[in-house]
């Protein structure tokens, strides 16, 4: 067995919230650049460039790059032979304690915007922490912790969509609707977007892939050679669209589509589409 | 922030003359006393004024700001402050206009009844760049909550502008860019 301080997991889980937050990532900078080379709207190459500039701000600065700094989404990897050393005080505290008391300390240490309401249909109370965070753990074998950290946006996550297909639909049916919702997003997700798709699962866990899939980095191909030639079609299709950078027009859509698949149901072909806008804040960090 | 074109200046409050000016497509960029306001707000804003009652500001030719800024770090008077999805205000809206709301600052689409209520009471609706709360910022010289604390970032703030830039979204003369984009 290997332990990890309790703490350590706290601060890890904070300064990649405040990291994400305040600095956008690589991945998106460099496709941001490419995508520069290639537009063709003026107007749109003015706001991808505005979007460099903002990033470039919020490093400099030490803000975050958008004010919607999100629900804290935790995916960690624990391995198997990882055990959790809380302090006395903390008596039986585990990795999920630590993580969420992570995810407080960087909306008050990083001066996040608190943007948890505390239950949904009645009074809607802002629990003032930015907590709970939403985590997603799994174990995996061996002696390390891996923690992903996403910071995901209100407008984004609003326009995402659940499916259920026939078993039998074909898979330009499903891509028509996987385009169709990035339409439906609009100006209003703040694109461009990467579009994280969950094909396959039971209901809820077609959700969590296509949430997953925002995680692959940006710029890198589906190891299937099936899946990856339908990422090709569908980004090709949403550019398509025209709604470019703000949904003020341009070839710049998407900045990348992931897919994540599972087995699923003989009678079922679920599929998710999570969008995320182009503060496609994401970081990772092993213990 | 650079413009494609030379935008127009504009200072609150909005007057009737400069609103008829305004064409869907036109940047702008805005000065003078705006107020931050978001959904729980708006609630609260509307059933005032369906009870009859006074708001906490001057609502004569103001704009609202759809924002929840993120605290200020020492040294700076507001954290990251863009734009929130106008869209969530809509069932708001012509009620805030009817009463002399005349500008409004968001991003993403309006509903068609707000877009008629902009016709009809003569007012227009901006979008600021979704996504670039850092930059637009530093357009914010001074911010301060006026009503609704208990709200956190939801609160109403009486915000001042120096030169915000923003895009005419949709005019009083019922166009929208977003219109204009899907026409081609
Ligand atoms: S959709 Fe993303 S970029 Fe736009 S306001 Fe929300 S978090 Fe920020």
């Amino acid at each position: 067995m290997r332990s990890i301080a309790f703490d350590s997991i706290v601060r890890t889980t904070a300064d990649l919230c405040i990291q994400a937050a305040y600095e956008l990532p690589e991945d998106i900078s460099a496709a941001v650049r490419k995508a520069l080379q290639t537009e063709s709207s003026p107007r749109a190459r003015l706001i991808l460039q505005q979007l460099l500039e903002n990033a470039a701000v919020a490093a400099h600065e030490r803000i975050p790059i958008c004010q919607d700094t999100g629900l804290t989404v935790v995916f960690a990897e624990a391995g198997s032979e990882v055990r959790i050393a809380a302090p006395p005080e903390k008596g039986s505290a585990t990795l999920m304690d630590a993580i969420q008391e992570g995810a407080a300390l960087a909306c008050k240490e990083g001066l996040l915007r608190a943007s948890v309401a505390a239950e949904p249909l009645n009074k809607r109370l802002n629990t003032n922490t930015n907590t709970p965070a939403f985590v997603h753990l799994s174990i995996v074998p061996g002696e390390r912790l891996r923690l992903s950290v996403l910071l995901k946006g209100g407008g984004c996550e609003n326009k995402s969509r659940f499916e259920m297909f026939n078993p039998t639909e074909s898979p330009q049916t499903v891509c028509r609707w996987i385009v169709q919702t990035v339409q439906d997003a609009g100006p209003n997700a703040c694109p461009p977007f990467v579009v994280g798709v969950g094909l396959g699962g039971d209901f809820e866990w077609c959700c969590l892939l296509s949430k997953k899939a925002l995680l692959r980095p940006v710029g890198s191909t589906h190891p299937d050679p099936f899946y990856a030639s339908l990422e090709e079609t569908l980004l090709k299709d949403i550019h398509a669209l025209g709604l470019g950078p703000q949904g003020l027009g341009g070839d710049t859509t998407a900045l990348a589509v992931h897919i994540e698949t599972a087995p699923c149901h003989i009678a079922s072909l679920p599929a998710a589409v999570n969008i995320d806008c182009h503060a496609h804040r994401h970081k990772t960090a092993v213990l | 922030m650079e413009q494609e074109t030379a935008s127009i200046k504009l200072s609150t409050p909005l007057t009737d003359q400069q609103i008829s000016s305004l064409r869907a497509g036109a940047w702008v960029t805005l000065s003078g006393v705006v107020y931050a306001a978001r959904d729980q707000a708006h609630r609260r804003l509307a059933a005032l004024l369906e009870k009859g009652q006074p708001l906490p500001f001057d609502v004569q030719g103001a704009v609202i700001y759809y924002v929840g800024p993120t605290p200020p770090p020492p040294g700076r008077v507001i954290g990251s402050a863009g734009p929130t999805t106008a869209g969530r205000m809509d069932a708001f809206t012509p009620l805030l206009l009817k009463a002399g709301l005349k500008g409004t600052i968001g991003k993403g689409c309006r509903s068609r009844q707000v877009q008629e209520a902009l016709v009809q009471y003569r007012a227009v609706h901006f979008s600021a760049m979704g996504g670039f709360g850092a930059l637009l910022s530093r357009h914010i010289v001074d911010s301060r909550p006026i009503a609704y604390e208990d709200l956190g970032p939801e609160a109403v703030r009486r915000l001042v502008f120096r030169d915000f830039p923003a895009i005419v979204a949709y005019d009083c003369y019922g166009s929208s860019i977003y219109e204009q984009r899907s026409k081609g």
